[in-house]
C-alpha cells in the first residue's frame, strides 16, 4: 500500500513502542513480526500518527496494543472490513491489518476474498501459525491434513486452505510470504507491501510454540527457500506465481510471489475522493445541488 | 370529514402499475394536493398481484384510507379481487376487451374502455394504462394539460414520437370519458399556493443522511431497505458521499464503523435479517465508542419472512442487539417527512454520546410515498459532532496526556481521529482502560472494569436529557387514548378523527424515541387517560411488553395486526368500538383487501 513519508528523519524505534509489552508466549513468532513492522516503519520514516494498525481477534490480533500507532482492535474476522472503511474515509492514512489464520481465513474468509478483488490499498499481514492459539489449540483453516488438535483429536480430515493460491486467485495485486525468523527478509517484504499501491497480502509463518508441535521453527528452517534467491522467478508472472504457491513439504517458497501495479486501487477508482480524503471534507452539500435533489421529486 | 380521493391500480408485476401511479402522483402534487401512496406487492419480478393505492386531497393525507374512489384493474385478477370493495359514487375503469366486470355495488360505476378501438395496441403494449389515466383525470375534473406535461417529461428520453403517441392515447381516453362517463361528484380542487415533493421513506432517509453530513454509506441489498442504497448510489458523486455495496451485512456494519472511526459520519441500512448479522458490530460501535447510524426497515419476520410486507416486529431485536449493556439510541420515524428529519437528529445523539443510533423504520414508510413540503427537507440542519479532535490543536495535547477513554462525569471522552499527531491510541473491542490498553486478559482488574462500564453507561443519562419527551395529541380529556409507535402515527390520527366524528372522543400518544423511552413522561401523560389501547403492527405486542417492562404500565386493550398489511383507519375505529363495548381487550382486525 502507498504511503506519505515524514518530512524529516524523525521516526525512531522508540516512537513505535506500545503502551504495554506483548503478552505473547516466550518464543512466539509474533514477536518477530512486530519487530519487523516497527523496523519497516522506521526505515520508511512514516510518522506513527499517520498509521492505523487494525486487527481482529486472536493472539496475533493483540498486535495494535503493542505498537504506538493509531490502533483498532476490532471483531473476530472483521478487521479488513473495518480497515476498508478507514481507508475510504481517509486515504492519506497508511493502513496495516494484522491478524491470524483463523481470523483471516476462517471467520473472516468472506472479507478476505472481497477485499482482495476490490484492491483496497492496505497491507494485510497474517501471522499464520496453523493453529488456534488463544482458544487453546484447535484446528485452523491452515492446519495440515491429519494434524491432531483438541478439536480434531483423531487428526484433521479437511484439506487446508492455501492462502497464497487463494490470494492470487482472488486478485490480490501483491502476494508474499515471510517467516518471522527471517527478520531482514520479512522487514523488506513489509516495506514493499506498504509501498505497493493496492492490496498487499503477506502471509507470515509465525510458529506457535505452545500449541503447534508440527510446524515449528525447526520444521520450517530447512524447508523455506527465498524466491529472491531464484534467478528464474519473475514476480510479474501470475501463472508462475500460482505454480510456486503450490509447493509445500520439502521446499516452501518465501518472498514475493507476485506483484502488479496496473490495477487502480479502490479509493483511486472512485471520483468522489478526487478532492481529498472525506475525513477532511466539508459536510455541507452546495445549495444548488441539494435544490436539485428536491426538484427531482416534484 | 376531510375531502380525499383514492385510486387503486392493480395488476401483475411487470404490467406497469407504477407508471400510472407516478403520473397521478405528479399531477396531484403539482396541483397543490397532498398525497399518500402505498404499493402492496409480492416478491416476484413478473406476475403475481400488485396493488397500488394513491390517496390525495387538499389537506394532509396520512394513510391509504378506507375506501377507493377509482379502481383501475389492469387484469381480470385485479378486477376480481377489488371490485367488491367499491361503494356508491366510486368508479372502475377497465379494458373491456380483456376484462369481464363482476357485480358492482349499487351506485358504483363500471366504465368500460375498449382499448383496441381507442388505441393501436399492436404498437403500444401499455395503452390500457395510459387510456385509463386519461379517462380517470377527466372524471376527476382535472384539465388535460396537466397530463400532457407529465407525459412529455415521462417519455422525453424516448423521443418526440413516443411522447406524441402517448399523449394521443391519453387524449383518446380523456375525451372518451368526458363523452361517456359520469364525472366524480366532488372534483379535486387546485391550489397554486403549494407544490409538494413526493418521496418514499427510503429516499427521505437517504436525503436526511446527506443533509446530516453523511460521507460514507454502505449496504447489502435487502428489501425493503434497498431504496436507501439506490438513492445514495445515484447521488453519491453529486453529494460527495462514498457509497459501497458490500459482501454481507457483517462487512457493512464493520466498514461503517471503520469510516466513522476515521472521522466521517457513516450510515448503513438493512432489514431485520441483515440487522441480525450486524448485531456484533453494534456492540463494537458501543465498546469502541465509535458513533454510527444503522437503519432497520422492518419487514414481516421471522427469518426471510414476507420480504415485501410490513411489520413492526423488530423492536426487541433492536433492544437486545449485541450482548452486554451499552448506551444506544433507537428512534422510530412517525411519517415519511420524519424519515428525513430523524437522521440528522440521531446523528447528533450518536456523535455527542459516541454510541450507535438505530432508526427503526418499516416497509410502510420505507416504500410508501408521501407529499412533503420542500421546506421540511432542510439540508442545513444543526450538526453537532460532539467532542471530536480533528487537528493537533483542537483538544488537550497528546503525547502521554491524551487518554481516549478518559473517565469523565458525563461518560463522554474526547475522540481523536487517526492522523492527528500526538493522539495515537488503540480503540479496542476488548474491555480497556482509560488509555485504550486492553484489560480483558492479563491486565484484568475488577476495579478498572467497573469504572469503564460505569463511564460508558453514564452517557445514558445524557442521552435521556437530549431527547424530547413524547406529547399527547388531541383533546386531553378523551374517551379513549390510542398509543402507537413509529409508522402508525398517520392511521391512528385519522382513526381518532373518525371516532370523534362518531361521538367517541379520542386522543393519541405516538412514541418516536424508543430508547431512551422517557417512561416517567409517558406515565404522566397516561395517568389521566380513561381508556388506553396500544396499537401495533405485530403479533405479540412488542411495544406493549416493552412499555410494561420499563414502566409497569398495562393498557386496557390492544389492537394488533400481523398479516403483512398496514392498518386502515376503520380497522382501528371498529376495534375501539368493540373494546369500549366490553367485548374484547385484544382486537386483530381482518385485512379485507386480498393483496
Amino acid at each position: 500500500m502507498a504511503t506519505a513519508l515524514a518530512a524529516t528523519n524523525q521516526v525512531a524505534m522508540a516512537d513505535l513502542k506500545g503502551k504495554v509489552d506483548p503478552d505473547w508466549c516466550p518464543g512466539c513468532g509474533d514477536f518477530g513480526v512486530l519487530a519487523a513492522v516497527q523496523k519497516a516503519l522506521v526505515e520508511l520514516q512514516i510518522p506513527n500518527h499517520n498509521v492505523v494498525t487494525i486487527s481482529g481477534i486472536g493472539c496475533s490480533s493483540n498486535f495494535p496494543g503493542f505498537i504506538n500507532t493509531y490502533g483498532m482492535h476490532t471483531l473476530h474476522g472483521r478487521a479488513l472490513a473495518v480497515a476498508t472503511g478507514v481507508k475510504l474515509a481517509n486515504h492519506d492514512l497508511t493502513v496495516l491489518v494484522t491478524g491470524g489464520d483463523g481470523d483471516g481465513f476462517g471467520i473472516g474468509g468472506n472479507h478476505f476474498v472481497h477485499s482482495m478483488r476490490r484492491n483496497v490499498d492496505l497491507l494485510y499481514i497474517v501471522m499464520d501459525n496453523q493453529i488456534y492459539g488463544l482458544t487453546t489449540g484447535q484446528t485452523s483453516p491452515t492446519s495440515r491434513l491429519g494434524m491432531k488438535t483438541k478439536s480434531m483429536p483423531f487428526g484433521s480430515i479437511e484439506a487446508p486452505v492455501n492462502p497464497i493460491s487463494l490470494a492470487l486467485a482472488a486478485g490480490a495485486t501483491f502476494v508474499a510470504r515471510g517467516f518471522s525468523a527471517e527478520q531482514k527478509h520479512l522487514t523488506e517484504l513489509i516495506k514493499q507491501g506498504i509501498r505497493h499501491q493496492g492490496f498487499s497480502f503477506l502471509d507470515v509463518f509465525s510458529p506457535c510454540v505452545t500449541y503447534n508441535h508440527d510446524n515449528t521453527y525447526q520444521w520450517f528452517r530447512p524447508r523455506v527457500k527465498k524466491l529472491e534467491d531464484d534467478p528464474g522467478h519473475d514476480p510479474a508472472d501470475w501463472m508462475a506465481a500460482m505454480g510456486k504457491s503450490l509447493l509445500w513439504d520439502d521446499e516452501i517458497p518465501i518472498g514475493k510471489f507476485f506483484e502488479r501495479t496496473d490495477v487502480p486501487t479502490l479509493h483511486g477508482a472512485e471520483p468522489v475522493l478526487n478532492a481529498g480524503p472525506l475525513a477532511h471534507a466539508d459536510t455541507r452539500i452546495p445549495v444548488e445541488v441539494t435544490r436539485s435533489f428536491v426538484e427531482e421529486l416534484m | 370529514m376531510k375531502q380525499t380521493f383514492a385510486i387503486g391500480i392493480g395488476g401483475a408485476a411487470g404490467q406497469g402499475v407504477a407508471t400510472p401511479g407516478d403520473i397521478f402522483a405528479k399531477i396531484f402534487s403539482r396541483r397543490g394536493l397532498h398525497l399518500n401512496a402505498y404499493n402492496a406487492y409480492q416478491s416476484i419480478i413478473r406476475g403475481g398481484h400488485t396493488f397500488l393505492t394513491i390517496r390525495t386531497g387538499p389537506e394532509k393525507v396520512t394513510n391509504m384510507g378506507d375506501r377507493l374512489d377509482l379502481l383501475i384493474p389492469l387484469n381480470q385478477d385485479a378486477m376480481d379481487r377489488h371490485l367488491r370493495l367499491l361503494g356508491a359514487g366510486a368508479a372502475c375503469i377497465y379494458n373491456s376487451d380483456t376484462i369481464k366486470p363482476g357485480a358492482a355495488a349499487e351506485g358504483a360505476e363500471l366504465c368500460a374502455l375498449s382499448v383496441s378501438k381507442l388505441a393501436d395496441i399492436t404498437r403500444n403494449k401499455v395503452a390500457q394504462n395510459t387510456l385509463a389515466v386519461g379517462a380517470g383525470l377527466s372524471m376527476m375534473g382535472i384539465g388535460f394539460q396537466a397530463l400532457e406535461q407529465v407525459l412529455a417529461e415521462q417519455f422525453n428520453k424516448k423521443g418526440d414520437a413516443m411522447v406524441a403517441e402517448n399523449i394521443a392515447i391519453a387524449r383518446a381516453g380523456y375525451d372518451y370519458a368526458t363523452a361517456n362517463f359520469r364525472p366524480f361528484a366532488r372534483p379535486l380542487p387546485m391550489t397554486t399556493a403549494n407544490r409538494y415533493a413526493v418521496l418514499s421513506g427510503n429516499t427521505a432517509m437517504a436525503m436526511g443522511g446527506a443533509a446530516a453530513g453523511v460521507k460514507f454509506y454502505c449496504a447489502y441489498p435487502m428489501s425493503p431497505s434497498t431504496g436507501v442504497l439506490h438513492w445514495m448510489a445515484a447521488h453519491a458523486r453529486k453529494a460527495g458521499i462514498m457509497v459501497r455495496q458490500v459482501e454481507d451485512e457483517i462487512g457493512v456494519v464493520n466498514m461503517t464503523i471503520g469510516a466513522a472511526h476515521a472521522g466521517v459520519r457513516s450510515m448503513c441500512a438493512t432489514s431485520g435479517g441483515g440487522f441480525a448479522l450486524m448485531s456484533e458490530g453494534l456492540g463494537l460501535s458501543a465498546m469502541m465508542e465509535t458513533p454510527i447510524v444503522v437503519i432497520d426497515c422492518q419487514r414481516a419476520g421471522p427469518s426471510t419472512g414476507v420480504p415485501t410486507k410490513t411489520e413492526q416486529g423488530d423492536l426487541w431485536q433492536m433492544l437486545g442487539a449485541a450482548f452486554g449493556d451499552y448506551p444506544r439510541a433507537i428512534a422510530a420515524p412517525l411519517d415519511i417527512g420524519d424519515c428525513f428529519k430523524i437522521i440528522p437528529e440521531i446523528f447528533n445523539i450518536a456523535d455527542r454520546f459516541q454510541c450507535p443510533g438505530i432508526v427503526l423504520c418499516d416497509l410502510l414508510l420505507s416504500e410508501g410515498r408521501l407529499s412533503v413540503d420542500p421546506k421540511d427537507l432542510d439540508f442545513a440542519p444543526v450538526v453537532d459532532r460532539g467532542e471530536l479532535i480533528t487537528t493537533a490543536s483542537s483538544g488537550p495535547n497528546g503525547d502521554g496526556v491524551y487518554k481516549r477513554y478518559k473517565i469523565t462525569e458525563s461518560g463522554i471522552s474526547p475522540r481523536a481521529i487517526p492522523g492527528v499527531a500526538g493522539y495515537t491510541h488503540t480503540a479496542a473491542s476488548d474491555e480497556h482502560d482509560e488509555d485504550g490498553v486492553l484489560i480483558s486478559d492479563e491486565f484484568t482488574n475488577p476495579t478498572k472494569r467497573r469504572a469503564m462500564m460505569e463511564k460508558r453507561m453514564r452517557k445514558v443519562a445524557g442521552i435521556e436529557a437530549a431527547v424530547p419527551p413524547p406529547v399527547l395529541w388531541g383533546p386531553p380529556d378523551a374517551d379513549v387514548t390510542l398509543i402507537g409507535w413509529g409508522s402508525t402515527k398517520g392511521v391512528i390520527e385519522e382513526a381518532c378523527e373518525i371516532l370523534t366524528e362518531q361521538g367517541i372522543s379520542a386522543n393519541q400518544l405516538q412514541i418516536r424515541w424508543l430508547v431512551p423511552l422517557q417512561g416517567d413522561a409517558i406515565l404522566d401523560i397516561l395517568k389521566g387517560a380513561r381508556h388506553t389501547m396500544i396499537v401495533e403492527n405485530n403479533y405479540s405486542g412488542q411495544f406493549a411488553r416493552y412499555l410494561r417492562s420499563e414502566t409497569s404500565f398495562v393498557p386496557d386493550g390492544y389492537i394488533r395486526k400481523y398479516d403483512g398489511e398496514p392498518f386502515m383507519p376503520h380497522h382501528i375505529v371498529e376495534a375501539v368500538k368493540e373494546q369500549l363495548s366490553g367485548k374484547s381487550t385484544l382486537s386483530v382486525p381482518v385485512h379485507e383487501i386480498l393483496v
